[in-house]
């Protein structure tokens, strides 16, 4: 199999956050040893980076990997292969003792908002807990007031602080994971679905949000979700994830304009107009088939026995991400070599 | 509850407010929604309250020998009748009550500490140490309970602290599969989750996110313990391995002289006999209804 290689040169450079061929593989053990009989490639060869203050957007259907790429940046699942540069710094091989300090910089917003805080501490001790175990904001004067800045900073009333998770609703307790996600001051933070379990009404202000501190503190940002018109909102730049593999990167502007992958273009389709005549008299692009199994990926490129404008070439090799004017997409309709080399 | 006490200094006072009625509010549903759970605490609470202060309540001493009145059958003089010395059941029965409550509630506490640091961290650290910790268990656990107590017993000798730590040991290891794998399904939340990317370590996330959070089974692991312990210390005193005479246990009394004289004087044996099962008895159903109420699932309704 042929792997990626790191995007060439110059956009990446200056990046806080660089992922170079990343794969997370989880292995299958079977037989009567248990030995590891197989490995399902959740990630398999996945690059991009993120530049300071920027919002990448990351996109595909369930079970495409993007979580998984989302907690590898982390480094809370082990990094089968590649590299995850953290402020000019590889933390792949790092252990969990070393990349603890880091975890500082880099935290994340979780998608269930009922899980994700304990249901037995209160507001206070759920916010202050980065600044404890990171030793920051010393003094427990200090340290309050500084959640209640968080509280105000995300739109919760300080007299809030007291209480418990169950008390607040689903809206209210993400924002109480996102104060905590910001109390340790981080440059980088990882949303995972941050508002799919959300009503749609309670979505747009959580969205608006995160948007306005991204802004506000400069974060960068990588925002996984699977709502389009969600990423198309908050991001600058998307990329669309396909059974472990990106294929396509590109601003958000083009993305959403002009799909080049053919994956993309399904995907785009896809978002309803919300005119009724124009949605009628709107073509069907309609991608045949199941997502193929992770453990047994097609082989060339991973979409082509879906694809609609599939080649010989596609079953036989995988294409590159090939960038090109700020775009990269992964399909051999844009390579150099076409749809000529048929053979 | 065991809520982690985090400052909060200033409202301290409502905090406590709060907490209080929460309390109030728990023993409301206990008594509504689980009777007989609070008929078994109630019970409790009175032999805790007779073993405490045996000294003030019971008419004779344990060892207070009254020849003329042998065997005497139940009286208002002598509630539970008299033994084949003389001796006031009723005392015996109170001071015996003591014996249970101090052995009962400092080995069941012991065991649940075995049990919850065991299971924490074989539960959380998980990998290689909950493969050895568990195979450990597994050893200890196929050894018959009776078995264990009598060689450790017969080797350590008779006596209440090395009845008290065998009997935790006992109870605490096995018990720790219990804690065990309630820590493993808190350990998949999200919210731990969240604290391994907070940065936080190992031990901090046992004790402020994971302890907190299975404290429901093991109260209930201590009282089944509280139940499971004092019968274990009358199956010793039973068989003379408990604490040596003359100290009044209620296995001590059912045996040796109570079989002896068992149809001359029935009460006897039947006195110690009856407690003890009322005891346990609604020890369990107490912690029953404390398992029941505690359910994570039927949080939230206050």
């Amino acid at each position: 199999m042929s792997t990626d290689k790191p995007s060439t040169n110059d956009p990446a450079a200056g990046a806080l956050l660089r992922v170079e061929d990343l794969k997370v593989h989880f292995p299958v053990h079977g037989g009567v040893f248990q030995r590891q009989v197989d490995a399902v490639k959740a990630v398999d060869g996945v690059s991009f980076h993120v530049m300071e203050g920027e919002t990448l957007g990351l996109v595909g259907e369930s079970g495409c990997g993007k979580s998984t790429t989302g907690l590898a940046v982390l480094k809370m699942l082990p990094i089968t292969a590649g590299k995850v540069i953290f402020a000019g710094t590889d933390i792949s091989g790092y252990s969990s003792r070393q990349v603890r300090p880091i975890r500082r910089s880099m935290q994340m917003v979780y998608q269930d908002p009922f899980g994700s805080l304990d249901p037995r501490m209160t507001v206070q001790s759920i916010i202050a807990e980065p600044m404890e175990v990171h030793r920051l904001y010393p003094g427990r004067r200090v340290r309050k007031e500084r959640v209640i800045e968080l509280m105000n900073i995300v739109g919760l009333r300080a007299d809030m602080i007291d209480r418990y998770p169950h008390e607040f609703s689903g809206g209210q307790r993400q924002r109480i994971g996102i104060a905590r996600a910001l109390a340790a001051e981080p440059r980088l933070i990882i949303c995972d679905e941050p508002v799919s379990a959300l009503d749609v009404s309670i979505q747009a202000q959580v969205v608006n949000l995160l948007q306005d501190l991204q802004e506000r503190l400069g974060l960068a940002c990588v925002f996984i979700a699977h709502d389009l018109a969600v990423v198309r909102h908050v991001s600058r730049r998307v990329a669309v994830m396909y059974l472990g593999q990106i294929v396509e990167i590109s601003s958000r502007d083009d993305l959403y304009s002009r799909p080049l992958h053919p994956y993309t273009q399904a995907l785009m389709a896809a978002i309803p107009v919300a005119d009724p005549v124009a949605e009628a008299a709107r073509p069907r692009q309609v991608i045949s088939g199941e997502v193929p199994s992770a453990l047994r990926p097609p082989s060339g490129c991973r979409f082509h026995p879906r694809c609609q404008h599939a080649m010989p070439i596609c079953a036989k090799e995988r294409p590159e991400l090939r960038s090109d004017s700020g775009r990269a997409v992964a399909c051999h309709l844009y390579g150099p070599t076409g749809g000529a080399s048929e053979d | 509850m065991a809520d982690v006490a985090f400052p909060a200094t200033d409202s301290a006072a409502a905090r406590f407010g709060r907490r209080l009625r929460g309390v109030v509010d728990f023993i409301w549903r206990l008594c509504r929604q689980k009777p007989l759970g609070a008929v078994g605490a109630f019970i409790c609470l009175v032999f805790l309250v007779a073993g405490i202060f045996a000294d003030f309540l019971a008419p004779y001493g344990f060892n207070q020998i009254m020849p003329i009145d042998r065997l005497k059958p139940p009286s208002w003089q002598h509630p539970f009748g008299t033994d084949n010395l003389g001796r006031d059941i009723f005392s015996r029965i109170l001071y015996g009550a003591q014996l249970s409550v101090i052995v009962g509630l400092s080995a069941a506490f012991l065991a649940t500490l075995v049990s919850t640091v065991l299971g924490i961290t074989s539960g959380y650290l998980g990998g290689r140490f909950d493969l050895l910790v568990q195979r450990f268990v597994d050893a200890w656990m196929s050894f018959p309970d009776l078995v264990i107590l009598i060689v450790v017993a017969a080797v350590l000798g008779p006596g209440m602290t090395q009845l008290i730590v065998i009997l935790g040991l006992l109870y605490g290891i096995a018990g720790s599969r219990i804690v065990r794998s309630a820590v493993l399904s808190v350990r998949e939340q999200s919210y731990i989750h969240a604290s391994q990317s907070i940065g936080a370590t190992p031990p901090r996330i046992m004790l402020r996110h994971v302890l907190p959070n299975v404290m429901s089974p093991i109260i209930v692991l201590f009282t089944t313990r509280v139940g499971a312990v004092i019968l274990a210390e009358a199956a010793l005193a039973f068989l003379g391995l408990g604490v040596p005479p003359p100290a009044p246990t209620w296995g001590g009394m059912l045996t040796g002289s109570a079989r002896t004289y068992m149809h001359m004087a029935p009460w006897m044996g039947l006195a110690p006999g009856i407690c003890l099962t009322l005891v346990v008895f609604s020890i369990n159903m107490f912690g029953d209804a404390l398992r029941d109420l505690l359910d994570p699932r039927m949080r939230g309704q206050h």
